[in-house]
């Protein structure tokens, strides 16, 4: 009896998981080919470029800056025995540019902007205002996907552009009036250390890792039921899944970089 | 193609002839509908034909599928079973693109007026005209504050949806549904949670509409007397099957049991028979 509960259990959870990628796969294709088709929602998109981009400038600046600066004094601290001052700008920099940005600045823009998203569509679809678009003869995924999930792929590469930048910056500052060392050394370091290949590695898995918390972020906003308390479960799932997506993909990711760059 | 069950077929025989119905062109039919959520069956084989230029009350009790019902003729619910016929053209197996063509012969108030919570009572109500339109902004503007007069809210362009009341709430959604003069209007419960005084002057507005504007509706609720206020027609759900369909006359004669009690229960019928 209680072995029949467990498997009966552990088989509505694979379909549960099963239903939740069908359904993610099939707004993905959905988005994708009403991305393609016209008239361009040109203004919506620049409205979610200011959200998604622009409004996460704090969050990013604050957050990069001081992880360029612990990770010049946690090097300078793990690596003392070895001259570990020597390799602050490189650690810094390679750190920082091949996986600490986007991997970071995925997690944070992600719980930002894709709670946001969820919140939104969320409410819209338990207020009925989903079935109206619909109603009125709209589609929701070209007035609502589809701006968040271009605007969401194309900035966060260039947040993290940034956040690497302001990065390096603020290992310069712990290197320089911390570590006594001279910001000539340390930036000499940083860009005699930094290839093509580390900023096209990590520069390019932001673009998976936007295009992918967008779409949990739309997906969970579209399947919300339940009032109130639905629009929180699915904003709750929504930081979850894309957290935990992005940290796997960036396993395939950096393997797959790795192979081809 | 599945047939109407015997059930409608009786129901649409018990109907008298009424001028105002005539001629009897039938502009949506369900044939034999079921609709399931998870396990819970909610239409069990739902058949009815709604007739241009009338107005047909979908009645019945709470979680019997009134408003699932309206979801089936917009297309925005496809049924397990059964048929949708709307207009000639069976939409059971349209896809979503498709299914815009025949959303635009319909205008659909919701139970919570469905505004968009971003945009201006201005907005809302040219935002179908712009999407599905090549007016130029003073025809649109001109088109918006005729709406609103129609539904007596002059002047309120400005205002967000959540400066509204209720009743205002349902009526901006009322003149949205409206604005680009569909064929078929449907009320997802357009009296539910308003006070006696608002909840009649939304059903003299949905007469006014159907005066002017002729149409045809369908109006769901629960509220016996909005239904037998607006309605020609009374199609009464029960178990998820349409148990009895008639005139409002034949509802107050009607000798079937559950629609008997259904009316007898209200307050308000009970003063109808």
């Amino acid at each position: 009896m209680r072995a029949a509960r467990v498997i009966g259990n552990i088989t509505g959870g694979i379909e549960e998981v099963l239903l939740y990628v069908g359904g993610l796969t099939d707004l993905t294709r959905q988005t994708i080919r009403q991305a393609f088709r016209r008239p361009f929602e040109m203004r919506l998109l620049l409205v979610q470029f200011d959200v998604i981009g622009v409004q996460s400038l704090s969050i990013v600046g604050i957050t990069a800056l001081f992880i360029g600066m612990v990770l010049a004094l946690q090097t300078a601290y793990s690596l003392a025995d070895f001259g570990g001052k020597l390799f602050i700008g490189k650690v810094v920099s390679l750190s920082l540019v091949r996986e600490l940005a986007p991997v970071l600045m995925s997690l944070m823009v992600g719980g930002r902007v894709g709670a946001g998203m969820t919140a939104e569509i969320g409410t819209m679809k338990v207020t009925e205002q989903i079935d109206a678009l619909r109603a009125l003869a709209t589609s929701p995924i070209r007035k609502l996907v589809v701006p968040k999930v271009v605007a969401t792929t194309l900035m966060l590469p260039l947040l993290t552009i940034l956040a690497s930048f302001l990065g390096i910056i603020g290992g310069l500052l712990i290197a320089v009036f911390n570590l006594n060392l001279s910001m000539n050394f340390y930036m000499r370091s940083v860009i005699t250390t930094l290839k093509y290949n580390d900023i096209a590695s990590g520069v390019g898995k932001t673009f998976f890792f936007g295009f992918a918390i967008a779409m949990i972020a739309c997906f969970n906003g579209l399947r919300t039921s339940g009032g109130a308390d639905g629009v929180g479960r699915a904003t709750t799932a929504t930081v979850v899944t894309a957290s935990i997506s992005v940290l796997i993909m960036d396993f395939f990711l950096t393997k797959l970089f790795l192979m081809v760059l | 193609m599945t047939t109407a069950p015997n059930i409608d077929r009786r129901a649409t025989a018990r109907e008298t002839p009424d001028r105002r119905l005539e001629p009897r062109d039938v502009i949506v039919e369900f044939r034999d509908v079921q609709k399931a959520y998870g396990r819970k069956k909610v239409l069990r084989g739902a058949s009815f034909s709604l007739f241009r230029g009338e107005v047909l009350v979908i009645l019945g009790g709470s979680g019997t599928g009134k408003s699932v019902t309206l979801r089936h003729m917009l297309g925005l619910e496809a049924p397990d079973e059964g048929r949708v016929i709307v207009a000639g053209e069976d939409i059971t197996d349209l896809e979503e693109s498709e299914l815009f063509r025949v959303r635009k012969k319909f205008g659909m108030l919701f139970q919570s007026g469905g505004l968009f919570d971003s945009m201006s009572v201005y907005e809302n109500i040219a935002f179908p005209l712009r999407e599905h339109t090549t007016m130029e902004e003073e025809e649109i503007a001109s088109m918006v504050r005729e709406k609103l007069e129609m539904v007596n809210l002059p002047g309120t362009e400005r205002l967000m949806p959540v400066d509204l009341s209720g009743g205002m709430r349902k009526r901006v959604g009322l003149a949205r549904a409206i604005v680009l003069n569909p064929e078929v209007v449907l009320y997802d419960e357009p009296t539910t949670g308003l006070d006696p005084i608002t909840a009649d002057t939304i059903n003299q507005m949905m007469i006014g509409l159907q005066t002017k504007l002729s149409i045809t509706s369908v109006v769901v609720t629960h509220d016996i007397h909005s239904a037998f206020t607006v309605g020609d027609r009374i199609a009464f759900l029960n178990n998820g099957i349409f148990e009895w369909i008639g005139t409002m006359d034949e509802a107050r004669r009607s000798d079937h049991a559950i629609l008997r009690e259904f009316l007898v229960t209200s307050a308000v019928a009970s003063a109808q028979p």
